[in-house]
């Protein structure tokens, strides 16, 4: 007899050979997904020539998107990807998507299915660890643990401890994933999951939908967390048929399995939210924020960019115009988002209410290109980080909420309730 | 592993990765060019400042936020020989494991002023403030990741690994 596990521990042990694991141990897994972009893939690649690899362990699993200055911004990036393309090509990687096939990776691979429940994912990227929502253990690494594994297949990892968060009740109108997590990561600070597994449970995660449940496991690592993750059930199953390209394994927390600790929320309690500079643990209630007058409002990323996201958006923004001072910039995650917002009459709303519609790229999420902010300028952003200078100047400002909070703040020129705006 | 002695540089709670190496400046990986720009954002003459063997002392959460190698890269291009904080944010705790930058965790760092001289041994695990004689004594680097930086580093530590293999 095993001893009880969380969904962590078991998924770790499944891909160490290992019948149980506990937190504390050190492990080598095997890998299911590797994964890199346009900033941490060429030092990657440069170690797995200095380590004098000569093949990928699998080109269908070895997944490379440049997305964080693409379309190139400039010569030194466009040097950058070419790196990673010319690799992509040597190596006849399965997946590889430039161009009009590229979109934010958090957000392109689970629409793709590339990841199923059950898998281990690393990725030079800290979100990797938004694949939790699948029921998958997924965490960021860097470049060196990323050159390793696209050379072994393999990863160590120490097994972590579980925080387990249970959010009870039912979330009031405009309350969405982002405001669950922004929330959380308030209520125990950007170290509050240090080195730990944050695992989502309660009947209001049950009702969440995909798109929410991705919001949140992506911020996991906003709180320090090592990964983020919610048992799959018939959601997850759904929106993974179709699409998954391999086969899934569902795992679940064994009911006597031991968390370090258990955290229950009541979502009926749990107001929009907005983090305030310069860290995402700086949250408050919309209707606490203030006067706040703002010059930019970016709709996108890995967090929010999912189609869901642009409808919460276009439901704020319908009959509206953003505030003549402020840019509104809306940026689909993927191709395919981008051609359902097209398709929905979305973009006739945004392009309406003044915005400008951006393709997929990561842009001005990490202060990359596409809507950069100059000293003194704010912008309220659906995406996850807010720190000094994240977004362009250091002295410009970085406002976290959701799209339905950052479309009602375009309108009204500062930070502002979806309810004042909306149906105005 | 040598003691090192060194100038430090201090710095607060959670020092993120976009502190260290702000994104704009991601369009490279060279070190040389990396280390220019390092902890920028926070204190923008440090690079200028900071000379080889100096050591950077933070608070909690040191390296939050992204999975940049370059952090670490940029903070041993810049000749910063080790930092040391109360705790680190685990993907710089193991980006700096795998890129050889020493590190180590220690709470009682907290009172010590930027300009201080330290000495650190990282095989006995004991910093000592060199002005005032006060030591503190920390956690000790666990086994596995000893055995990394006696490698070299995760890449050589691999190497030997895929040798053995065939
Ligand atoms: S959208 Fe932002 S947070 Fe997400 S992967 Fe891109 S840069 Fe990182």
């Amino acid at each position: 007899m095993t001893r009880a596990m969380t969904i962590t521990e078991k998924i770790l042990a499944d891909h160490a050979g290992l019948d149980a694991v506990s937190p504390g141990d050190l492990v080598n897994a095997r890998v299911d997904v590797a994964l890199g972009n346009d900033i941490t893939a060429p030092i990657a690649i440069r170690e797995f020539r200095e380590l004098g690899a000569q093949k990928v362990f699998d080109r269908e699993r070895v997944i490379l998107v440049p997305d964080h200055f693409t379309p190139a911004k400039d010569i030194k990036s466009a040097i950058q990807v070419k790196t990673v393309r010319e690799f992509a090509m040597e190596q006849e990687l399965v997946h590889w998507y430039e161009g009009g096939e590229s979109g934010v990776e958090h957000a392109l691979l689970p629409e793709k299915g590339l990841v199923v429940p059950g898998d281990l994912v690393i990725g030079a990227d800290s979100h990797t660890c938004t694949y939790g929502a699948l029921g998958a253990f997924a965490t960021g690494v860097g470049s060196t643990d990323l050159a390793a594994a696209m050379a072994t297949g393999e990863v160590w990892l120490k097994v972590p401890e579980t925080i387990r968060f249970v959010f009870n009740g039912a979330p009031g109108p405009w309350v969405e994933g982002k405001d669950l997590v922004l929330y959380t990561i308030g209520k125990i600070g950007v170290d509050g999951a240090l080195y730990q597994a944050m695992e989502f449970t309660g009947p209001a995660i049950d009702n969440l939908s995909m798109a929410g449940r991705f919001t949140i496991c992506n911020m996991a690592i906003e709180a320090g967390g090592k990964n983020g993750i919610i048992a799959p059930d018939a959601k997850t199953l759904a929106y993974v048929e179709g699409r998954g390209l391999r086969k899934h394994t569902l795992f679940s927390s064994d009911p006597d399995a031991r968390y370090i600790k258990t955290i229950v929320f009541d979502c009926s309690q749990i107001e929009p939210q907005v983090a305030f500079p310069h860290l995402p643990e700086n949250t408050r209630p919309v209707s606490q924020a203030g006067d706040v007058p703002i010059h930019q409002v970016v709709i996108g990323s890995c967090t929010n960019g999912r189609i869901e996201d642009m409808r919460s958006a276009a439901r704020v923004l319908k009959g509206n115009k953003a505030d003549r001072r402020v840019r509104l910039i809306v940026i689909p995650a993927t191709p395919l988002v981008w051609r359902q917002a097209m398709a929905e009459g979305l973009f006739g709303i945004f392009l309406d209410a003044g915005a400008v519609i951006s393709p997929p790229t990561c842009g001005p999420c990490l202060g990359g290109h596409m809507g950069i902010l100059a000293d003194g300028e704010r912008c309220v952003a659906t995406t996850n980080r807010n720190f000094v200078g994240r977004m362009g100047h250091a002295k410009s400002e970085v406002y976290l909420a959701n799209p339905a909070v950052a479309a009602a703040s375009a309108v009204a020129g500062k930070i502002a309730h979806p309810a004042d705006v909306a149906g105005k | 592993m040598q003691p090192i002695e060194g100038r430090v540089w201090v710095f607060g709670n959670d020092v993120d990765t976009d502190l260290i190496i702000a994104a704009r400046y991601l369009n490279t990986s060279d070190p040389a060019e990396l280390a220019k720009h390092c902890m920028e954002d926070a204190d923008p003459g440090f690079a200028a400042k900071v000379q080889a063997g100096d050591i950077i002392v933070a608070g909690k959460n040191f390296g939050c936020g992204s999975s940049r190698e370059h952090a670490p890269i940029s903070i041993k291009a810049a000749g910063a020989a080790c930092v040391i904080a109360r705790d680190f944010a685990r993907i710089f705790y193991r980006n700096a494991f795998n890129t050889g930058l020493p590190i180590l965790e220690c709470a009682g760092v907290s009172g010590i002023q930027s300009g201080a001289r330290l000495r650190v041994d990282f095989d006995k695990g004991v910093i000592t403030v060199l002005d005032s004689g006060e030591t503190h004594v920390t956690k000790p680097i666990p086994p596995f990741m000893q055995e990394l930086l006696a490698a070299g580093g995760l890449m050589p530590y691999i190497k030997r690994k895929l040798a053995a293999r065939v």
